[in-house]
C-alpha cells in the first residue's frame, strides 16, 4: 500500500522521470478537509471523545442520574477479585471463540476448496452458501435456532439430546453452531483468494511429482495465507463481540446458569440493565485491550506463517 | 478383462465430480434446513410445532400471519415495519453520503497527516463497538435523543462504519487517474471531479455500500434495544424481542410468522443483488 506517501508531490518525482510533463500544481489542502469533515466530526465526537469519556468513567461509579464519583481501581479490582460472573463471562466468551472460530474457517475454508475446481453450478453454491451469513445476523433466525434445538426440537428428535438449550453444558454449543453456520462470508473471501493462486505454480508441483496433499501444502497454504490471516483476525474480533444469538437462545439472560452470558451480554446487564456505567466502561476497556492483544499477537506470529508473493518481486 | 488392453474411446464418467455435487447438495440441504423449517412453522397450527418431526404442516394455518398482522404489544405491524424502513433508509444515506466523501479524500486527495489518519481509519474497523457504546450513549441522553431514531442514524452521516470508507477507497484506487488529470487540465477542481468523473465511476462500491448498510442496520439488534423503549417506536426486530422471554408454545405461530416477515426485506435484497453481495463480500477481503 502507498498510504504512507504524503510527502510525494509530484516535483519530487521529477529527477528521475526524463519528461517533466504536466505536473499539476500544488493544489491547497482545503478541499481534502471539506470532503473529511464528517469523518473527522465522527472520529472526534463519537470514537475518540467517547474513547476517553469511557476511559475515565471505568474509575467512577455512575448510574446516569447523579454525577460520577471517582472510585479509582474498584471497578478493576472488583471485576477481577469478587465477581465470579465476571470470570463467568470471561470463560463462556473465550470458549466460544475457541470452538466457534476455527470449526467456521474450517469449514469456509473446506467448502471453498470443493467449489474452487468446480466447472458448473459454483456460482449457485457460493450464493447459496452465503445466503445463512446475511441471514443468520437476525434476530428472526436466533429464535428459530432456540427452537430447533430446544427441548422437543429438530436437533432433539434426531439426536435425543433432550434440548441443549436447557443443558447448561450444551447451550453455548448451539449459539456457536449458529455462528459456525454463518461461513459464507469467510468461505467467499477464500474462494476469491484461491482464485488467485496462478495455475502454474500447480503445473509445476506437478512436473516435479508433487501429489495433491503436497500442491495443497506447498502452494495453496502459503499462497492463501494472506486470506487465511484475514479471515482469523476479522472473525476472531467479532466472535469476541457474539451477543443477538447469546441473547436470543439464552432468554435474555445469558441462561442456563449462567451458561451463555457472553462478555457483552454482561457488559449490557451491568451497564443498561443495572445502571452500573462505570463498571461496564471497564468492562468495555478491557474488551478494548484484550481485542488489542490478541489482533497484536494474531500479527506477530503471522510473520511466521503468513507469505506475500509480491515481497519477492519488489 | 480387456479394459486394460482397449484404448480410452469414451470420456471415463466423472465420478469425483459427481460425488462432489452430491456432497455439496447435502451440504445446502442440511444448511437451508433451518429456513425451510422457519417457513413451514410460520404456517402451522399451534399443535403441530413441538413434538412432531414433521417438516410440512398437516394444513396450513394461515391464521398465524393474521396475528402477526395485527402486530406487537398494541403496535400495527405498518408501524413496526415503517419505523425499521425509516432507520435502514436514513442509515443507506448517512453512509454512501459520508463515508464517499472521506474515501475521496484518503483515495485522491493530498492532505497533512493523510498517512497516519488513514491508519486510525483502518483501526477503527477492529475498534470494538463497546468502547464507545456507553459514552455514545450518554452524549445521546444528555442530549435527550435517546428513544429517538438520532442516535441510530446520525452517526452513520459521520462515516463511522469505517469498512464503507475502506470498500470504496480500495475501489476508487482502482480507477485510472487520468481522467481526473485530464479535468483539472480543463479547469475542474476537487468537487467537480468528485461529482462529475469520480461519484459515477464510483457507483458499483456506493451500491454495495447501501445494501450492506440496509441489510445489517435491518438486522442489528443491539443498537436498538438500548435506545429504543417505547413500543411505538419499536422496529420489526425488536417486536421479536418480546418472544425472547416467552416460554408458551402457543404463540410459535405467529412468532415465527412476524419472523418470516421480518426477514423478507434481507431475501429480497439477497435475491436481487446476490451476486454484488457476493463479489462485494469477496473484493473487501483482497487487495487490502
Amino acid at each position: 500500500m502507498t498510504t504512507t506517501d504524503i510527502s510525494a508531490p509530484a516535483a519530487g518525482k521529477a529527477g528521475t522521470t526524463p519528461v517533466p510533463k504536466r505536473r499539476p500544481k500544488r493544489e491547497s489542502q482545503g478541499p481534502a478537509w471539506v470532503f473529511l469533515s464528517p469523518w473527522v466530526l465522527g472520529a472526534i465526537v463519537l470514537t475518540l471523545l467517547p474513547m476517553a469519556v469511557s476511559l475515565y468513567l471505568s474509575f467512577t461509579d455512575y448510574d446516569l442520574f447523579n454525577p460520577p464519583r471517582w472510585v479509582g481501581l474498584r471497578n478493576y479490582v472488583q471485576m477481577f477479585t469478587e465477581d465470579p460472573r465476571y470470570w463467568r463471562s470471561v470463560m463462556t466468551t473465550l470458549t466460544y471463540v475457541v470452538i466457534a472460530v476455527p470449526l467456521q474457517l474450517a469449514l469456509a475454508l473446506g467448502v471453498a476448496l470443493a467449489l474452487k475446481s468446480m466447472k458448473r453450478g459454483k456460482g449457485f453454491y457460493r450464493s447459496a452458501f452465503y445466503a445463512p451469513s446475511l441471514l443468520g445476523a437476525s434476530m428472526s433466525i436466533a429464535l428459530v435456532w432456540r427452537a430447533i434445538f430446544n427441548d422437543g426440537g429438530t436437533v432433539d428428535n434426531l439426536l435425543g439430546t433432550g434440548g441443549w438449550v436447557n443443558k447448561p453444558g450444551w447451550a453455548l454449543l448451539a449459539v456457536a453452531l449458529l455462528t459456525v453456520w454463518q461461513f459464507g462470508a469467510p468461505m467467499v473471501i477464500f474462494l476469491a483468494g484461491l482464485q488467485q493462486i496462478p495455475g502454474e505454480l500447480y503445473e509445476a508441483a506437478a512436473v516435479d511429482g508433487a501429489g495433491k496433499w503436497r500442491q495443497f501444502l506447498s502452494v495453496t497454504v502459503p499462497m492463501l495465507s494472506p486470506v487465511l490471516f484475514f479471515n482469523l483476525v476479522l472473525q476472531t474480533i467479532q466472535a469476541f463481540q457474539v451477543f443477538t444469538p447469546a441473547f436470543a437462545i439464552g432468554a435474555g439472560k445469558g441462561g442456563p446458569a449462567d451458561s451463555t452470558l457472553v462478555y457483552t451480554l454482561y457488559l449490557y446487564d451491568r451497564g443498561f440493565v443495572a445502571s452500573h456505567m462505570g463498571y461496564a466502561s471497564a468492562m468495555a476497556w478491557v474488551l478494548l485491550i484484550v481485542i488489542g492483544a490478541v489482533t497484536a499477537v494474531l500479527f506477530r506470529t503471522s510473520r511466521s506463517w503468513v507469505f506475500y508473493a509480491s515481497e519477492g518481486d519488489r | 478383462m480387456t479394459t486394460t488392453t482397449t484404448p480410452v474411446v469414451r470420456k471415463p464418467v466423472a465420478w469425483g465430480r459427481i460425488a462432489l455435487h452430491v456432497g455439496c447438495l447435502a451440504a445446502l440441504l442440511v444448511m437451508l434446513y433451518p429456513l425451510a423449517w422457519l417457513l413451514a412453522t410460520s404456517l402451522k397450527p399451534a399443535d403441530e410445532v413441538i413434538a412432531s418431526l414433521n417438516l410440512l404442516p398437516s394444513h396450513l394455518e394461515w391464521s398465524n400471519y393474521k396475528t402477526a398482522l395485527d402486530g406487537v404489544n398494541d403496535v400495527s405491524i405498518w408501524r413496526l415495519l415503517s419505523n425499521s424502513l425509516l432507520i435502514a433508509g436514513g442509515a443507506v444515506l448517512g453512509n454512501v453520503i459520508s463515508c464517499s466523501l472521506a474515501a475521496y479524500a484518503f483515495a485522491r486527495l493530498r492532505f497533512r497527516f493523510r498517512g497516519p489518519l488513514f491508519a486510525f481509519m483502518i483501526a477503527t474497523i477492529m475498534l470494538p463497538h463497546h468502547a464507545v457504546l456507553i459514552p455514545q450513549y450518554i452524549i445521546f441522553n444528555q442530549l435527550g435523543l435517546v428513544n429517538t431514531y438520532w442516535p441510530l442514524i446520525l452517526p452513520k452521516f459521520l462515516a463511522t462504519e469505517a469498512f464503507f470508507v475502506f470498500l470504496i477507497v480500495q475501489f476508487m484506487r482502482g480507477l485510472p487517474r487520468e481522467l481526473e488529470e485530464a479535468a483539472r487540465i480543463d479547469g475542474c477542481g476537487p468537487f467537480r471531479s468528485f461529482f462529475r468523473i469520480v461519484l459515477p465511476l464510483t457507483r458499483p462500491a456506493l451500491i454495495t455500500t447501501a445494501i450492506f448498510t440496509f441489510i445489517w442496520t435491518w438486522n442489528d439488534f443491539f443498537t436498538q434495544l438500548i435506545y429504543l423503549f417505547d413500543p411505538e417506536k419499536f422496529t420489526l426486530t425488536l417486536a421479536l424481542r418480546s418472544f425472547v422471554d416467552a416460554s408458551s408454545t402457543s404463540a410459535f405461530g405467529p412468532m415465527f410468522a412476524l419472523s418470516v416477515i421480518a426477514l423478507m426485506p434481507i431475501v429480497l435484497f439477497f435475491l436481487a443483488f446476490q451476486r454484488l453481495l457476493v463479489e462485494g463480500m469477496a473484493s473487501s477481503g483482497l487487495k487490502g
